[in-house]
Formats: structure tokens, sequence, C-alpha cells
């Protein structure tokens, strides 16, 4: 819908969308992008308001830590969005190893919030799964299958063939505003250091 | 009309859009009968060259029928002729214009407030490249409305296959562009960093234009056959150093030109940390492009060298070492390609069989597939080198 806005920018006789059809995207990069976007979302909230992380899964004290993840999934996020997303995905995953430690760390008996670390394991679990299935989806979309690439070994875009076409455009005059410099400029009859004064 | 519309990073979609409109008497339309798939428009695609929005018409690699013309055509254009669409458009009356340096054509950039503010004075408009060139519905459609159409087309005969001219519209042109801002000697070995399509159009350039030997780096084995069938060298950088080798080929002097046919987004590999570093910093929008190439090319370099630069750039580059640069006394030439400054002289070349551009297209599909070949081309999946669309 953004570019009914961006129309404001196209002069009357542009081309202006009418339908729209099949993307580019497919359904693995749009999945990347969404986990992006929820990294960016999560990693901006860990970042503003930690203390409601760590009163919610019973860990005062470790407001710090929250600013650090925060901090790392703004990373994943960014990295997820790029082209190199596959990248983004796997550090996700990776990030998620760490999120599943350090909620494991506060499952102790003693935690009176260990109800809620429970439910938040089981959505970093389930995040995590959807972040490999992601990954793998995007890494299968767009790596370079393995095989023997095709042959051009006759392409070589010369109808009469390389050696003909060696200084075939021998009669092309580069122009004065395109010569090297002297040093390497066309020779002449002149000695080297002549040639070097004219210029 | 149907035609492939930017929707935001790595969403291209095959839209119905309105059908383009003259708006200015020396505007035309053109029927699109064959159209390109640009390896810089994987850069939009990306989304790593700002100002593309919603709703953009992607696409700089066109061609086709001249179906309706503005009042003012003065005689140049008419319904009926058969036309390749230069990727910059040219007003062809202005200082830069009458000079040949066409990609800084002083008027034809309809969005000049913007592009002043970003580039310090604007460039030409280009077809589908954001609005900060213009902001002109590309290409990869049924239908384009061409501005300044009387100066901004390249007349082709009947009887010719589109695919042999159409990428008189940019690649071939940048290419040879690139070969020729080296001023080839003789005696010069040309180093070409990639053999995406811009760079397997450099190699040719560089042997017709009479190198001692042109060199091919890259890494993926069908664009090193490729590059090696059109007569270079080949250096695979996954299996060897790029330094030593071009030092092995050259008598330890390096070569004398170098090309950058990547730009802005070099292969990222642990075995170039540097890239690593730059991929880091891009993805964090600390900088726009990963500048790997333009460093191997400024170290390697023979001093009093060439270094010429056809790959897009988009914005700010970090670690250039400019020591080197200044110390060798290089020359480095860039910009965008003075398209209509070459073409004349590449059609005929075609026309006498000196080269068939052709050579590079490796997938033809319907419009509808381009949103899949974006991500094919990309992903470099399939051997995939170069895709051309039928509307």
């Amino acid at each position: 819908m953004a570019y009914y806005i961006s129309n404001i920018a196209r002069s009357k006789g542009d081309p202006k969308v009418l339908h729209s059809g099949p993307s580019s995207l497919g359904a693995a990069d749009r999945m990347a992008k969404a986990l992006g976007w929820f990294s960016i979302g999560l990693g901006v909230a860990e970042l503003v308001a930690p203390e409601r992380f760590t009163r919610a899964l019973g860990m005062e004290g470790k407001e710090a830590l929250v600013r650090a993840y925060g901090v790392r999934e703004l990373g994943h996020g960014i990295a997820s969005l790029s082209p190199d997303k596959h990248l983004g995905l796997w550090s996700r995953v990776a990030g998620d190893g760490l999120d599943i430690a350090t909620l494991l760390a506060a499952m102790r008996h003693d935690n009176p919030k260990r109800d809620n670390v429970g439910i938040a394991l089981v959505a970093v679990l389930g995040v995590t799964l959807l972040d490999i299935i992601g990954a793998q989806g995007v890494a299968a979309r767009h790596s370079r299958p393995r095989g023997r690439p095709r042959s051009y070994r006759d392409r070589t875009g010369f109808p009469q063939g390389v050696q003909a076409a060696r200084g075939a455009a021998n009669d092309f005059q580069v122009p004065p505003d395109m010569r090297a410099a002297p040093a390497l400029a066309a020779e002449s009859d002149r000695a080297p250091l002549e040639r070097a004064r004219a210029h | 009309m149907r035609a492939l519309v930017w929707h935001g990073k790595e969403d291209i979609r095959c839209d119905t859009v309105t059908d383009p409109e003259i708006e200015q008497p020396r505007d035309a339309i053109v029927k699109v009968t064959s159209c390109a798939i640009c390896g810089s428009d994987l850069h939009l695609f990306h989304n790593f060259i700002p100002a593309m929005l919603p709703g953009d018409v992607m696409g700089h690699e066109m061609m086709g029928e001249v179906v309706e013309v503005g009042p003012e055509m003065r005689g140049k254009l008419k319904k009926g002729d058969r036309v390749v669409v230069p990727f910059t458009i040219i007003c062809g009356e202005c200082d830069q214009c009458q000079r040949g340096n066409f990609s800084v054509c002083q008027r034809s950039n309809r969005k000049k407030y913007l592009a002043d503010k970003v580039f310090g004075h604007a460039t030409a408009g280009l077809f589908g490249y954001t609005h900060l060139t213009g902001g002109y519905p590309g290409g990869q459609a049924e239908y384009l409305r061409v501005p300044f159409a009387d100066a901004t087309h390249i007349k082709v005969p009947d009887g010719i296959p589109d695919e042999k001219v159409l990428f008189l519209g940019d690649i071939f042109p940048t290419g040879w562009q690139a070969a020729v801002q080296c001023d080839i000697q003789p005696t010069d070995t040309v180093a070409i960093w990639g053999c995406g399509p811009v760079g397997q159009m450099a190699i040719r350039s560089a042997i017709l234009l009479g190198a001692k030997q042109v060199i091919a780096i890259d890494h993926l084995p069908e664009r090193l056959e490729m590059a090696e069938a059109g007569g270079a060298i080949t250096i695979n950088f996954d299996e060897e150093s790029v330094v030593e080798r071009l030092n092995e080929l050259t008598g330890g002097e390096g070569p004398e030109k170098c090309i950058d046919a990547i730009g802005m987004e070099a292969h990222v590999s642990p075995s170039m940390p540097d890239t690593i570093y730059d991929r880091a910093k891009q993805m964090l929008g600390a900088e726009s492009d990963r500048p790997h190439v333009l460093r191997e090319m400024i170290y390697v370099c023979r001093p009093a060298g060439v270094i010429s630069i056809p790959g897009v750039y988009g914005g700010l580059v970090d670690k250039i070492p400019m020591g080197q640069l200044m110390n060798k006394g290089l020359t480095i030439r860039t910009g965008q390609t003075h398209v209509n400054r070459w073409t004349d002289d590449l059609l005929r070349r075609i026309e006498e069989g000196q080269i068939d551009p052709s050579f590079v297209i490796t997938h033809t599909v319907g419009l509808d597939e381009g949103p899949e070949m974006y991500k094919v081309f990309r992903d470099k999946q399939d051997s995939c080198i170069k895709v051309v669309l039928k509307p």
C-alpha cells in the first residue's frame, strides 16, 4: 500500500500500480523478515524496559544482562533483515541457545516466578523451532545447487574467432579526454624525456 | 500494462500499472520488445542505493518500437522506428551533452534539487534508477515513456535480432568505455575484476582494442569459463591469490590497466577479511559500499597505471589506501557511461561481425517470471549470467 503514498513523487504520466502481482520474496524470505522485526522489537523492549523482564521472571538484579541481550537481539534483527538473512537466522538460533541456558538457570525451586520462567522457556523453544525452519528454508531457497555448472566454453562473443578479434578495433581513436597519463600513454618516436616535456 | 515494480528490499513484483503517457513535446512512447536485468539492478533490489520508492518501475536496458511521439521530434524519431533506449536520458543540447559527457547531462534529471543536495551537482536522468536520477519509470515493462526521445535513442535497423543490439543501451558501451578510458596500448596487461555481464563486455572490448593480455578475476566457474572463451586468462580468487598471480603474469610489475566491474557489492569471504569488515559496516548502515576490489586494484596496479571503474558505487566507502594511490601516481577514471558517445561505432562493429554481444545471454523468460529471475540472478543459480525478459 506504500506505493499509493509514494505516488506523490510521480508525475501525471508515470505508471502507477493498479494490481500487485507475485513477489520475488518467497515464504522463507517473509519468515526471515518477520523474525527479523520480532528481534528488533524484542531488542528494543529489552533495552528500554529490562526491569519488566527481570520482575516477571524473578531475575531482579540482572537488568544489565537483559540489556546486553537486547543489543544482541538488535544485531540478530539487522542481520535477518539484510540480504545475508541466513546468517541472521542462524545467529538467532545461537541466541536462542543462550536464552534457554539463562532461563534454565532461573528455574530454581526458590524462584517465586518459576511458572513464568517455564512459560518463557516453552515460548523460546517454539521460536527456536521457527528460527531453525526459517534458516533452513532460506538456505534451500537461496543457495547455489551443487553439481556441474552449465558450460559456456563456446561463448566467445566473436563471430570470427578470438584470434581475429585481437586488435580488430585498431581503427578506433581514443578521445583526448580518455588518454592515459604520460608515463603509460601512447608510444611515439620521441625520446621519453621529450615526450614527458611535451605534456 | 504489466511492469516489474520495486516494493521494498528484495521485493520485486510483476504488477499491473497504468500505461505511461506523453508529458512533454519531446517524449515518445516505446513498446518494449526486449529488456534485461542488469547487475546494477541488484543494488536496488538490495536497497543499497537510496531513494527508491515503493511503486517504482525497474529496468534500464530495453529496446522496442516507437508507438507514439510528442510534437517536437524534429524529424529524428517517428512511429514505427526500432530503437534501443540508452539508460542515460540526454537532452543533446546542454554543455555536457555537447562535450559528449552524456551521463552528466545538465537538463534531463527532473529531480535536480534532490541530486544537487546529494551529489553536489546533478547528473543525468536515468531510467528506473532511484529518485536521485529523476525517478523515471524503467523499461522492465510493456511500454516506456522516453523523455527527450529525439536525443535519447539509438536507431537500429530491422533484420538484426533484438539480442544482438539490446545491450547497446548499457552493458556493451559500459564495458567498452571501461576499456577505452584505460587507453589500452599493445604492450598492456588489462586486469578485470568481475566476470558478470559488464566484466564480460569489458574483456571483449579490451581484446578488440588490442591489449597484450587480458586477465579476468572471479570465482564462479561458469563465469570464468565464459571469460576464457572470450580470450582472457582467468584467476579464481577462491583458489589462488589475486595479487600473487597478477604479479606472476606481469613479470612482477603489476597490470598497467585495472578495471573494476564489481562495484559496491564485492563478494564476502573469510579469505578476504576486509570484506567481512565491510559487510558488517554495511549491515549497520555505517558504510554503503564494499570496496574490496578498489583496495586490491590500487595495491596491485603498476605505478602510473590507470584504474577504470564502471562498477556502480552508491555512497561512502571506507579504508581506501590513498597513500598507495597518491604515491604510485595512479589515474582513476570512472562515471556512468556516456552511452550515445559510443553506440554508432559499436553498432557498426556488431553489423560487421566483429562482436556479437548476445553471447552473454543465459536466460530468456517472460515478464511474469521477472521477480523469480531477480532471485536466480542474485543467487547465481542455474549458471545465470544475463537475463533477458520478453514483455
